[in-house]
């Protein structure tokens, strides 16, 4: 758990670094820290916007791990592909697949309204939930878990979203387990997720 | 393995049959292979298109614009993916085909961006497409809806890399 910890922190870094681009949390990215704290550095409270228009804070999560995933809807491939996995995945956990958390949060809070976001996930597992919120809110809670995200305009006065792709294991206290990397097979993912499941009764 | 094999099977042939239906302007050089586009999440913007342009001439040749009533504007994009961030970049140069050659519009690579659906993509639906290229003029094809999660993967033909192979070649009438 450490170890991928470590690494998830050791591939982020070198993007920042290859890339140059902006990075939050810049400062607890520097290799010479150790894995625990890297591990411990990711996620944080939050307050947010439920899929029903209603508040919601990383209280609402507390008390059973979580799988996180940060995307938009105007995403033609990447997200839809992994909100399908996820919902595969939920569907293989039986009945213990509501032993954890499923949330869908936008990185493109201008578009993505809480009505946008209830419809769009009404095309998958009906355990997945969605938050958006302010444009400050969604870069607070991008900083903690470490999405990077970037606005790229196209042509016609619109715009792209440059995000990551990993969907975030978290223990029942909010605490970093491992991620999920886009499009990892259905065992590997079953795996860790059945390793969330088994978290649950003992957190 | 997923689901979706049988389902993504029975689209691609139905992609096979639809695609023979590409009409060039004549003299065009270029043909439009295996073309789908991924259904929608209700509510969704945006869709995505993937073919294999295949350029039998012998001079190369662009794509540089693609229209539809589909969609209020069709964009050539490009996807990246560095480090578990996916990039997304917008062609506006267009995508060259090489002379003899080919290119994939797949998954995770060059594909046509649908921005602003006029409606909703369900699986078995399917729309009209004209590519224009800047020698060989306007291409029309048929492009047959696939489920939301569909890859070329799932097809299980394993020929979209840019060669005409695993099924019947598709050539224009």
């Amino acid at each position: 758990m450490m170890r991928t910890g470590h690494a998830i922190m050791a591939a982020v870094t070198g993007f920042a670094v290859a890339a140059g681009v902006v990075f939050f949390g810049v400062g607890l990215i520097a290799p010479s820290r150790g894995a625990g704290q890297a591990s411990a550095a990711i996620g944080g409270p939050f307050t947010l916007v439920d899929d029903t228009g209603a508040p919601v804070t990383e209280a609402a999560l507390a008390g059973k791990p979580s799988a996180m995933y940060f995307g938009y809807t105007f995403c033609p491939e990447a997200c839809p592909t992994t909100l399908l996995d996820m919902s595969r995945w939920i569907k293989k956990l039986g009945p213990d697949a509501d032993k954890l958390n499923y949330v869908f949060i936008t990185i493109d809070p201008q578009r993505d309204t809480p009505k946008l976001m209830h419809s769009y996930l009404s095309s998958f597992d009906k355990h997945i939930r969605g938050f958006t919120g302010t444009p400050e809110q969604t870069a607070k809670v991008a900083k903690e878990y470490r999405v990077y995200y970037k606005r790229i305009p196209t042509s016609d006065g619109g715009y792209l979203m440059d995000h990551s792709t990993m969907i975030y294991l978290m223990d029942a206290r909010g605490r970093f387990v491992t991620v999920i990397p886009y499009q990892d097979d259905d065992a590997s993912a079953m795996a860790k997720l059945w390793n969330l499941v088994a978290t649950a009764a003992s957190s | 393995v997923r689901p979706l094999f049988t389902l993504a099977g029975v689209a691609l042939l139905t992609a096979a049959a639809v695609s023979v239906f590409a009409q060039g302007t004549g003299t065009a050089s270029i043909t439009v292979e295996q073309p789908w586009a991924r259904a929608t999440p209700a509510g969704a913007q945006t869709s995505a298109a993937y073919m294999t342009l295949d350029n039998k001439s012998s001079s190369a040749d662009r794509l540089i614009g693609v229209s539809s009533d589909v969609a209020a504007k069709l964009q050539i994009h490009e996807m990246t993916m560095i480090n578990g961030v996916m990039q997304m970049r917008q062609l506006t140069d267009g995508l060259p085909v090489p002379a003899g050659g080919s290119v994939a519009l797949k998954p995770g690579s060059y594909h046509i961006m649908l921005i602003g659906l006029q409606r909703p993509l369900a699986a078995g639906d399917s729309f009209p497409l004209t590519l224009t290229f800047a020698k060989a003029g306007n291409v029309s094809v048929t492009v047959p809806v696939r489920a939301i999660g569909a890859t070329p993967g799932d097809s299980g033909m394993g020929s979209m890399q840019g060669k005409p192979g695993g099924m019947a070649p598709m050539e224009m009438k």
